[in-house]
């Protein structure tokens, strides 16, 4: 299987007037063709801006200090803007949280999809405008000839979404950076999103990058799975091995706080305390603050080492009790 | 739209009537005309005929129902100075006023939202900071003042521009222009820029907090994420959304700058509506100052509607029937 993206040691600061916030700190990770990464975390904990710093798109005071980014083997970390403009929409899509926010108020559709055929390719009018109008049936927005011509106010949230998805594939890109593309929608509308862009995903070949907290969405999608926890991958794994038996405390924890009907009656589960402060992450391991098996040892902070085959964790005291040797 | 539009000129209507009576009242709290228009040594006889003549004779209730009488008939009285129709009076002086007004908000745009869209994109930059520093200055200093500078520095040190009076004009539809003519513009010039100081500092500030508002929203990244080139997204997806507050304030300012044009009239001696005004409380000459404001009042009205109207043109999400 060849490899879309390759992403090595990245680290991406933000320097403010309070000291340098380490958002990312040393993250790697790979994306396969046609393979979806999950990339789960709590807010704060670097996964948007990960996904920013591939696509160049992080704004000061924030900077990619140090690390690759690996697309088709071009460093796209150091690449220039008007190469990532040339790669952003077209051969890297992303698509955003909130339906609402991404679609310019006050543009009709059909400009704000014309516009992304013509930033790429040199071709009519009237083809961008069937290229959009293709788009838009495909991710199944109802007579999309009409739609074009809505302001994006005419939609519902989910439809919305569907237009930026739509937007993200006009140039069939080979990489999608999806943020929370569906924690503002219903669960049924959600549920449709996720069905419909894992057909697109299989049938095209795409590469997805899907940003998330809710971990029965990855569950559903996801091949494999990056756990971030204050800017650094904890764990990472085949999706199914990692959500069975996790080996981080931290993912032992996340998987703990989802609501079970098995466990009526008991107070909901959660993880003591809070995310640490970024800008003043203590010595050792982030997590050690609200970790029950943190000791002396987790003051120094601990390698993302491949504990067993095919699984990786950031820590001292792994669970490993259901991990297959 | 048609009941919108139907609603609008009802409420104006009111708007009218209720100012006519504030001012009717107003105008005559102040002071009696007659001690300033009829001569200290007229006798007796000559000072009621005079009254009477004026129609002040009548108790107020009665002078004011006259004048609706007359209004409705499109007659809003005759100066008690120039013994001229008072609508008369305004519309012969309203080009000049508006010529200015128009000239200024049109150098209030033209240089504000240039200004204000480089303040935005490059708030730390060092020409930012001088834009913004000068934008306080143009709130802060006093009009008449920078008109008297204004006037020093070119008119009086440099020659280059003439510090008075509208200079030649050129007549189109009765109505006297000087903006059609190479020395009517050089005329223009100062005092359009001095009433326009104010408004482009306004323009500037509101066009910069506009964009680095718009720079932060999630669709002005979402196009940048589409791969569009920087003018595309700084002139289409930001401009556009930053021109909603900008027309509503110009379109509202337009309406204060044709009012309160009096002190920079009064500086460089233009022959404008807002002179007339000065003139015109300072003799009571209630029948021009009645006139006078009801003219304003209307034209603020018109302005609301058409920057109602615009609105809705750049606001997708706006549909004026909703409101009404």
């Amino acid at each position: 299987m060849s490899t879309t993206l390759e992403v090595r040691n990245l680290r991406t600061h933000f320097f403010t007037r309070a000291g340098v916030v380490k958002a990312v700190d040393g993250v790697s990770f790979t994306v396969g063709r046609g393979q979806v990464l999950g990339l789960v975390g709590e807010s704060g904990s670097g996964k948007t801006v990960t996904g920013f710093s591939i696509i160049g798109l992080v704004d000061p005071p924030g900077r990619v200090v140090e690390g690759e980014i690996l697309f088709h083997g071009r460093n796209l970390a150091t690449a220039n803007e008007e190469e990532l403009r040339h790669l952003r929409g077209n051969r890297i899509a992303m698509i955003f949280q909130d339906p609402m926010m991404t679609l310019n108020p006050v543009l009709r559709v059909d400009t704000q999809m014309i516009e992304t055929v013509l930033a790429h390719e040199k071709v009519s009018r009237e083809e961008a405008r069937q290229r959009s109008r293709d788009a838009l049936g495909m991710v199944g927005i109802p007579s999309p000839d009409e739609r074009l011509k809505s302001y994006p106010h005419q939609f519902s949230g989910g439809m919305r979404q569907r237009v930026a998805i739509a937007i993200a594939l006009l140039h069939r890109p080979e990489l999608i950076i999806a943020d929370e593309p569906t924690t503002a929608l219903d669960v049924t509308i959600q549920g449709q999103i996720l069905a419909e862009v894992q057909k697109l995903a299989a049938t095209t070949g795409t590469s997805l990058i899907w940003i998330t907290h809710d971990l029965s969405v990855v569950a559903g999608l996801a091949d494999e799975i990056a756990v971030m926890y204050a800017g650094r991958i904890v764990e990472g794994g085949e999706v199914g091995a990692v959500l069975d038996a996790p080996m981080h405390p931290y993912t032992v924890g996340l998987i703990g706080s989802v609501p079970s009907r098995n466990r009526r009656g008991e107070p909901l589960r959660q993880i003591p305390g809070m995310t640490p402060s970024l800008l003043k992450l203590p010595a050792g391991c982030a997590f050690r603050s609200r970790c029950p098996r943190a000791d002396e040892a987790c003051l120094v902070e601990p390698d993302l080492l491949e504990l067993r085959p095919g699984r990786r964790a950031r820590c001292f005291h792994p669970h490993l009790e259901g991990v297959g040797a | 739209m048609t009941v919108y539009l139907l609603r609008r000129i009802l409420q104006s209507l009111m708007v009218l009537l209720a100012m006519s009576v504030i001012v009717f009242v107003g105008v005559y709290a102040i002071g009696d005309p007659v001690e300033i228009l009829i001569s200290p040594d007229a006798d007796q006889m000559e000072r009621e005929r005079a009254i009477a003549a004026l129609g002040l004779d009548l108790p107020l209730w009665q002078q004011y129902l006259v004048f609706l009488q007359n209004a409705l008939r499109g007659d809003l009285g005759r100066s008690f100075v120039f013994n001229e129709p008072a609508l008369q009076l305004i519309l012969n002086r309203m080009p000049a006023t508006l010529e200015l007004a128009f000239g200024a908000m049109f150098l209030s745009v033209l240089i504000g939202l240039p200004l204000g869209l480089y303040a935005g994109l490059k708030p730390e930059s060092i020409g930012s900071r001088v834009i913004m520093a000068g934008s306080i200055l143009g709130f802060s200093l006093p009009t008449f003042w920078v008109g008297l500078m204004l006037i020093m520095v070119f008119a009086v040190q440099l020659g280059w521009l003439p510090s008075s009076g509208r200079g030649e004009t050129v007549q189109i539809l009765g109505l006297h222009w000087s903006f059609l003519t190479a020395n009517g513009w050089s005329h223009l010039a100062m005092p359009a820029f001095n009433l326009a100081l104010f408004k482009i500092s306004l323009v500037i500030r509101l066009t910069r907090s506009g964009v680095r508002e718009a720079m932060l929203m999630d669709y002005v990244k979402f196009a940048r994420a589409k791969g569009l080139s920087p003018a595309r997204v700084t002139f289409v997806h930001v401009f556009k959304n930053i021109l909603i507050p900008v027309v509503t304030v110009v379109g509202l300012e337009l309406g204060s700058t044709i009012a309160f044009s009096v002190v920079t009239e009064t500086v460089f001696a233009w022959p404008g509506m807002g002179k007339l005004i000065i003139d015109s409380i300072n003799v009571l000459d209630r029948p021009v100052i009645v006139a006078y404001l009801m003219v304003i009042v209307l034209m603020f009205i018109t302005i609301n509607l058409i920057v109602d109207i615009l609105y809705s043109v750049l606001d997708p999400r706006v549909r004026l029937e909703s409101k009404a």
